[in-house]
């Protein structure tokens, strides 16, 4: 670990210290407009959330559930695009320091230009990219599609990763990884997961990483379930269900906060 | 601008990971990776088992109808007053579509990995009906993923694949065509992809489909070489065909990319001429990207969004093209032109009236580019064009545009 301490190292190093795990939130940047993007970051951040992770749109979400799906069309409605994401991460950093996760796919990264996208979105204030459909395999495989040293790169596991591939992921990991606890798309479940402890501990003889799960947790008793069996937990899907009920209401940013706190409370209360 | 073969033959492609070049790859989530290795592995063993190609080559004989005539256009020929055309007739096979040839041998290989549930995606519904045969043929649980405003254009096929025992899912995200119907089959197959294989349709998304599906669509090429050496003792000096995703184009072509003499051309869908959201011709206008699990050549904006597309034929309105036809292109070992819907439908009607077939919408932009070779090529030269599909399915929808009348179905 020579690269110099990102906010992500630094926030999961800040919890380990203090014995706490991680509550990771996920909201789609742009929806419903950038400008209210800032303001539901900064109510996150009042709410306790350790790292956020923002959705940069792209038209066809496949690995995306319908929530995610229409998050995106809004936010491509409302004009959100590579450059003003990034835009809006530079006027974000004036105002708040929390660890910066960028969600996408590989379209629009590829066309922006991958090593641009990277040295812009770290010059934005970003701190980590997840790429949906870019497997590890791809990058060892295309010379263009090089890891490059200004963001980490948050890698996916899911139940079907063989033991082999989990081993390979686990150990290139940056940041943390992100395990999918379910088969499917992204969306809230009325039940979580099984076989989800027994995953994280062979993720975990494989990396010193921090490993997070996410993928279905909707209230503050499933939080506290996952995060039990791993360092940290994501909520994404019922965050921008709230935004898409309530995007239009000019305190959209105090209502996510008010439904997020009893949800990070209850994780950093374990 | 000619593009004629070298001498050199063409390296082998894809490699191991599945790259044509610098095209192709597996971009696809991680939930799907071991599936699609697992598929690739299958797939190898299938190839190279006895029995899964002798079960393969007696179900393409005896059920579906191969080989398929190579039929000498003569009336069209002395219209057109140039090359001879030879029609490769695909449009004769069961259900209609060289889609069931893929089809089938996909089916096989999902009973190989003991996989009940099939899902697929369909545009002009061919792939569709023809996947809902096999898996009415073999017992499958079959559900076809087609994008709302194609049912509504290819109704006849939606009425097909439900008597055959599919669930036909109306996808209505985005323009709510053959690329949503993709997305919503991959959401599909990530969900239940333990018990579940994606009869993907044409020469598209992550390894090992683009290679998988030129396999099993070559036997077109194949016979088409044979049979011309027999007719004519001579190899063609031009294949043509309508591209898509690109499935029945490589399959008559693949076999001929090393004879430095046959000349190839793929036809996109021109649509209303080449003006952003119009057209689907990848070649016109478009740029490398990343879509659905493959690096290729597609329409998208200065933001990396998918724009629209728009053709008269479902089957062509495809926002990329399949990974070893942007590689052959930058080989430039096949050409790729369009043509628009006025030009597709005025070959569809001229096919009908004059050899008493009637083409499909896709076929048809094949047609068209013959009506304007044939004529500038010298009465000793030969043409084979793919007639990939028949009309039935489009008869409403050209009866519309051609006659102004309305057909109910
Ligand atoms: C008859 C016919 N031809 C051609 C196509 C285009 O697909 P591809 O390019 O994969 O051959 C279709 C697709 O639906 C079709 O039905």
């Amino acid at each position: 670990m020579s690269a110099p301490a990102n906010r992500i190292d630094t926030r999961f190093a800040d919890l380990k210290a203090s014995g706490k795990r991680a509550f990771v939130a996920y909201v789609a940047a742009g929806d419903p407009t950038l400008d209210a993007t800032i303001d539901i970051v900064l109510g996150l951040e009042r709410a306790g959330v350790d790292i956020v992770e923002l959705g940069v749109p792209f038209s066809d979400p496949l690995a995306d559930g319908v929530v995610n799906q229409l998050a995106a069309d809004r936010a491509l409605k409302a004009g959100a695009t590579m450059p003003k994401v990034l835009e809006m991460i530079r006027q974000l950093r004036v105002k708040s320091q929390i660890p910066i996760v960028l969600f996408t796919y590989l379209n629009p990264v590829y066309t922006y230009g991958y090593e641009r996208f990277h040295k812009d979105a770290a010059a934005a204030g970003a701190d980590g990219v997840l790429v949906l459909d870019l497997p590890p395999d791809e990058v060892v495989q295309n010379t263009e599609l090089k890891p490059t040293p200004e963001l980490c790169h948050i890698q996916l596991i899911a139940p079907t990763s063989p033991p082999e591939r989990i081993a390979s992921i686990a150990k290139s990991a940056e940041g943390f990884v992100y395990y999918v606890s379910r088969l499917g798309v992204t969306g809230a479940q009325v039940e979580i997961a099984s076989g989800i402890a027994e995953q994280v501990q062979i993720i975990k003889g494989s990396t010193q990483v921090p490993v997070c799960v996410g993928f279905g947790v909707s209230n503050p008793e499933q939080a506290a379930k996952v995060a039990s069996m791993a360092d940290g937990v994501v909520v994404g899907s019922a965050i921008v269900k709230l935004i898409e009920k309530n995007g239009a209401s000019p305190d959209v940013a105090e209502q996510v906060e008010a439904f997020v706190k009893p949800l990070v409370d209850a994780v950093h209360a374990l | 601008m000619t593009a004629t073969a070298t001498a050199t033959p063409l390296p082998v492609m894809p490699d191991q990971h599945g790259h044509f070049g610098r095209y192709g790859g597996m971009f696809v989530p991680e939930t799907l990776m071991s599936a699609l290795n697992e598929l690739s592995e299958e797939y190898e063993r299938a190839k190279a088992d006895p029995i899964f190609q002798t079960e393969l080559n007696r179900l393409l004989h005896e059920y579906v109808g191969r080989p398929t005539p190579l039929y000498l256009a003569e009336r069209w020929t002395e219209k057109l007053g140039g090359a001879r055309i030879y029609l490769k007739r695909e449009d004769l096979l069961h259900t209609g579509a060289h889609k069931i040839n893929n089809a089938l041998g996909q089916a096989l290989l999902a009973l190989r990995l003991g996989k009940q549930r099939i899902i697929a995606e369909t545009g002009a519904g061919q792939h569709g009906v023809a996947t809902a045969t096999v898996c009415a043929r073999f017992g499958l649980d079959c559900t076809i993923y087609m994008g709302a405003v194609d049912m509504a254009r290819q109704a006849l096929n939606v009425a097909r694949m439900r008597f055959l025992g599919a669930k036909v899912v109306a996808v209505t995200a985005g323009q709510a065509t053959l690329k949503e119907a993709v997305n919503e089959a991959m959401r599909d197959w990530v969900t239940n992809v333990r018990d579940t294989h994606y009869i993907l349709g044409s020469a598209l998304g992550s390894h090992p489909f683009p290679m998988m599906v030129r396999d099993f669509h070559r036997v077109i090429g194949v016979e088409a070489r044979q049979q011309i050496l027999e007719r004519e003792q001579r190899l063609p000096d031009l294949l043509v065909a309508c591209v898509g995703g690109g499935s029945n184009s490589i399959g008559l072509f693949h076999p001929f990319l090393n004879d430095p003499g046959v000349r190839m051309i793929g036809v996109e869908a021109g649509g209303e001429g080449i003006l952003p959201e119009k057209h689907a011709a990848r070649f016109q206008g478009g740029r490398l990207g990343v879509l659905q699990g493959t690096k290729t050549w597609l329409l998208a904006n200065d933001d990396g969004q998918i724009e629209l597309t728009h053709s008269v034929s479902a089957g062509l309105d495809y926002a990329a093209i399949g990974p070893e036809h942007a590689w052959l292109h930058d080989m430039n070992r096949v050409e790729y032109n369009y043509a628009t819907d006025e030009e597709a439908l005025a070959a569809f009607s001229e096919l009908s009236a004059v050899e008493g077939i009637i083409p499909a919408l896709e076929s048809s932009h094949a047609i068209a580019e013959v009506r304007k070779v044939a004529p500038k090529m010298g009465k000793d030269q030969v043409i084979i064009v793919n007639l990939s599909g028949r009309g039935d399915k489009d008869v409403a929808q050209a009866a519309r545009m051609i006659f102004k009348e309305e057909i109910k179905f």
